[in-house]
């Protein structure tokens, strides 16, 4: 109920905006639910943005599975950790302009050096967030596997992996927030489909009701995925934490 | 099985660089069966001797005689149970071969029968304390090493879980380790009895008691602790 009142207060504000600033500027929400039906209609707005979700889902896949195993290790190895730092530090601080402009320069303007551009670009951030995590594992859980002689796989599955859960969804919340930006800065550089091109031609044309079109779909898309996928995982997650007052 | 240990030396250093010695010439053997307790004074590092002993620990001088490949069984001082786990599954990770019979049986010995599915975080200390126990006696273990297992508990409910304890060291004759500071505890517990010294610690005296647990009475108990009273144990 407050999620849809807080809707209508968006439509509000912007209907007004729209008002205030002319048409020109800011078209009003139905002319811009009208470039929505008509590249619905023509099949480019799904196509569009399927192109751009499956990459959003192999980049983050990579990075989060790369990044995951690089801050789980720099997190347990001292010697790993010493090593790795100095390259964490300069791809955190790249900027993601830098690394996609290299990756198209590099591999050419290909599938993969797009995708590979996005999945570096969220890398490090990830590994970080392992590395916390990894240092903060329980010891004196640890020991308990030891003298019980629990396996290393099983207990890795269960006393490691579910205290480095709330980080696992903390690298994933804040990557996917990261890739959902830069997959539309490399579209717009080199590729010839996904919501990030048609903003860029939109952009050309200064067809700001294309440009809205995809930009709001492409929100309401993440908005989705965050509520139905995300948020039930981490409450999943979390189950057997004590209920916050 | 038998346990036979002698650690000559077990130092820490510290932030500061410092070397304290925390274990020096500590000596002792169990037979077959038998429950050793050791009693000494807060930090004199019994839990550290317990940790040589079930193998957490390997920096230290002196070496450990037990059979190879001795199942072990612990309690630590804290349940160190899996906070998202449940109490069943947090028996069944250690015990995976424990059959459902046997699992119900020891619910149920240690009154934990309601609380199977609870997450620990639902559970008071005593219960907690329980499972931890529940978990150690599920794994058949060669060897049971208690750290402390009554601390922290009122006197009824530590009474209740000492007679638990003796219950379940009696059901199948296991090779105990048990500290405490608790003379009352070790009387109650205990085949032979350890006292050691304050830090650098070792053993000062040793204490056997005959009679089986079940058998100690009352008048029984006062007289062994009587017994013990020329060892100053209440410095301890």
């Amino acid at each position: 109920m407050l999620r849809l009142l807080s809707f209508v207060a968006f439509l509000a504000t912007w209907w007004g905006a729209a008002l205030l600033a002319g048409g020109q500027k800011l078209p009003p929400p139905p002319v811009v639910l009208a470039a929505i039906v008509a590249e619905a209609g023509s099949g480019a707005l799904f196509f569009n943005l399927g192109v751009t979700l499956a990459r959003v889902a192999l980049a983050f896949a990579l990075a989060m599975t790369l990044g995951a195993a690089l801050g789980y290790l720099m997190g347990r190895v001292r010697l790993a950790n010493r090593f790795g730092d100095p390259w964490l530090i300069l791809l955190l601080h790249l900027p993601a302009l830098v690394v996609i402009v290299l990756a198209y320069i590099w591999a050419g303007l290909t599938e993969v050096a797009a995708i590979a551009a996005i999945a570096i670009n969220k890398l490090p951030t990830a590994v970080v967030t392992l590395r916390e995590g990894t240092r903060t594992l329980d010891v004196a859980l640890d020991e308990m596997a030891a003298v019980f002689a629990i396996p290393r796989w099983k207990a890795f599955r269960h006393v490691i992996l579910p205290q480095l859960a709330p980080y696992l969804a903390a690298a994933a919340r804040s990557g996917l927030s990261l890739v959902w930006k830069i997959v539309l800065v490399a579209e717009l550089l080199g590729r010839p489909n996904g919501v990030g091109f048609e903003i860029g031609i939109a952009f050309q044309l200064f067809d700001i009701p294309l440009l809205l079109a995809y930009s709001l779909t492409f929100a309401a898309v993440v908005l989705v995925i965050e509520t139905a996928l995300v948020q039930p995982i981490e409450a999943r997650l979390s189950r057997w934490r004590p209920r916050a007052a | 099985m038998q346990l036979e240990v002698d650690i000559a030396s077990k130092a820490y250093t510290n932030a500061a660089g410092e070397r304290h010695e925390v274990l020096a010439g500590f000596e002792f053997a169990l037979g077959e069966g038998e429950v050793g307790v050791f009693v000494g004074p807060s930090g004199c590092g019994k839990s550290t001797m317990l940790r040589i002993v079930a193998g957490l620990d390997h920096d230290y001088q002196g070496r450990i005689l037990q059979p190879p490949g001795a199942k072990i069984g612990m309690v630590f001082q804290e349940p160190r149970l899996l906070p998202w786990r449940s109490v069943e599954q947090n028996v069944r990770l250690a015990a995976p071969q424990a059959d459902d019979a046997r699992l119900s049986a020891l619910f149920a010995a240690l009154g934990l029968d309601a609380h199977r599915s609870h997450f620990p975080g639902e559970l008071s200390l005593g219960l907690a304390r329980r499972v931890a126990l529940a978990r150690a006696f599920a794994v058949e273990p060669d060897f049971l090493i208690l750290d402390e297992p009554l601390a922290s508990l009122d006197d009824a409910l530590a009474a209740r879980l000492r007679d638990q304890i003796a219950m379940l060291v009696d059901s199948r004759s296991v090779t105990t380790l048990l500290v405490t500071h608790n003379v009352d505890d070790a009387v109650r517990l205990g085949d032979r009895l350890f006292f050691l010294s304050s830090r650098p610690a070792r053993v000062i005296a040793t204490e056997a008691i005959h009679t089986p647990r079940m058998a100690r009475g009352e008048a029984e108990i006062k007289r062994i602790k009587a017994e013990l009273a020329p060892l100053k144990l209440a410095n301890l």
